[in-house]
């Protein structure tokens, strides 16, 4: 679809409204081997989140004498976009991966577990914008799963401008061809933001705009993390009622 | 000033819990004078406290606590091993053959990297690292058996109140069974038939560990098998 013919509808590219979020979906404990797990699908994202830990720190070197150190690893699947992408760790892999890491560490009891380490990896089997909000709404459920005690969950959500209007949860398209992007994750119960990043230029109104609607997109996501937890969880409740 | 959940009702990270003055038991924390959630589980309102039940929680070891693990490594004088725990345990020459260490011993004659043992964990070091031992009864490597994993949150479940529940599928399937706190459970049968009813039944115990009436539906499943194998 050209650019133009976005320009002239009210409506985005993929036919949603503009504070409308994709469909989102989460699954926890798909994964037998790990401590937890999720999985989400974000409109055409899919990711995997297994979670370690507390384990021994290996190397030992690494290990901090009074805390626990997570460790975060963001990869995308050579399959995960068109064209192929290398295998090979990049250079935007490791950042996200520093970024994932900064946006959970305040939502973790870290220092309960000193010289140890939480081990949570991200596995991107098909990207299409948002990976590393998505990749953090997955982390947080896979970490609860893991029982890991934390002090919220961490929601992740972006907004951005397009063709000079602000909207929430920006696809693949609307990353690349946009003005701005503004990725924040926050933990809803606290009312604490522990990731804000943005990609672009934007005055300052509008970036408080885009702040508060993430952040209202962040609350929406929750909703949908508690339903993915009370679905494996919840049975178990109600039995005990009984 | 009250409480904001129904009694046992599922809570995740975060949910506050209670507001004002009130004990913090397990898995709470307070927060600007309200008490939240740390784990996922089922809040329960007891007197002057707020605790919950949490359904998922990694293995906490406490001196006393009774492990299976397995030895990753050999250092001088001890022995590294792998309890699923935050860090690994060590188990020092002295706590292993009753005897002082001398170089001359050699380690791996008595037990080497992979073999599995059954362990107390005697003492913490001030990093608080888990000491075992293997001495005392019932305690030393494993030669044979079935080693199988429960969620170490489940393990009192499996156990039963005390031990009304292992004593029941001891006797009704004639296996030994020794359950580490770490949640790494040993099953000893005469047949490998006996050992597999053993681990439905751990499955089942798995899948329905906090509906009421464990016990009882335990029971009927172990008939159950039992006719099956006849």
């Amino acid at each position: 679809m050209s650019r133009r013919k976005v320009k002239n509808q009210s409506k985005r590219y993929d036919g949603r409204e503009p504070k409308e979020l994709r469909p989102i979906r989460i699954e926890s404990g798909v994964l037998p081997n790990a401590d937890g797990s999720a999985y989400i699908e974000m409109g055409r994202n899919k990711i995997v989140v297994g979670v370690f830990g507390p384990r021994e720190m290996h190397p030992k070197r690494l290990a901090m004498p009074n805390t626990a150190t997570l460790r975060c690893r963001y990869h995308m699947a050579p399959f995960s976009v068109d064209p192929r992408r290398s295998p090979a760790p990049s250079r935007r892999d490791n950042e996200i991966s520093m970024v994932m890491r900064y946006a959970l560490e305040p939502a973790i009891f870290l220092e309960r577990y000193p010289r140890s380490a939480i081990d949570v990896y991200a596995e991107i089997l098909e990207a299409d914008g948002g990976t590393r909000t998505a990749s953090i709404n997955a982390a947080t459920v896979a970490l609860v799963d893991a029982g890991i005690p934390m002090r919220d969950l961490v929601s992740s959500c972006a907004a951005g401008k397009i063709d000079d209007k602000i909207i929430l949860d920006l696809g693949d398209y609307e990353d690349k061809e946009g003005q701005a992007d503004v990725p924040v994750a926050y933990m809803p119960k606290l009312g604490k933001v522990t990731l804000l990043q943005m990609d672009g230029v934007l005055p300052p109104d509008e970036f408080e705009q885009c702040v508060s609607l993430a952040i209202e997109g962040c609350n929406q996501i929750y909703q949908v993390q508690l339903e993915a937890l009370k679905k494996k969880y919840g049975v178990v409740a109600e039995e005990v009622k009984e | 000033m009250s409480a904001l959940f129904e009694n046992r009702a599922l809570v995740v990270p975060g949910d506050v819990l209670y507001e004002g003055k009130i004990k913090t038991g397990d898995n709470t924390y307070r927060i600007q004078g309200k008490v939240s959630a740390t784990r996922v589980g089922l809040v329960e309102y007891g007197k002057g406290m707020v605790s919950v039940i949490a359904l998922e929680a990694g293995f906490n070891p406490l001196v006393g606590d009774l492990v299976v693990g397995e030895v990753i490594d050999i250092e001088l004088g001890q022995w590294v091993v792998d309890i699923d725990a935050p860090s690994s345990a060590i188990l020092n020459v002295p706590d292993a053959i009753d005897a002082p260490f001398r170089t001359d011993i050699a380690m791996p004659e008595i037990l080497d990297i992979g073999e599995t043992i059954m362990a107390k964990i005697v003492d913490m070091d001030r990093s608080r690292t888990p000491i075992l031992s293997i001495l005392g009864r019932g305690l030393g490597k494993v030669e044979e058996g079935f080693i199988i994993r429960l969620t170490p949150s489940k393990i009192p479940r499996l156990i039963g109140k005390k031990g009304s529940m292992v004593n029941m599928i001891i006797k009704e399937t004639g296996c030994n069974i020794v359950i580490g706190q770490n949640g790494r459970i040993l099953i000893q049968g005469k047949t490998r038939e006996q050992e597999m009813n053993v681990v439905r039944v751990i499955e089942k115990i798995e899948r329905e560990a906090h509906i009421s009436g464990l016990t009882n539906r335990v029971q009927e499943y172990l008939k159950q098998l039992k006719e099956e194998s006849k």
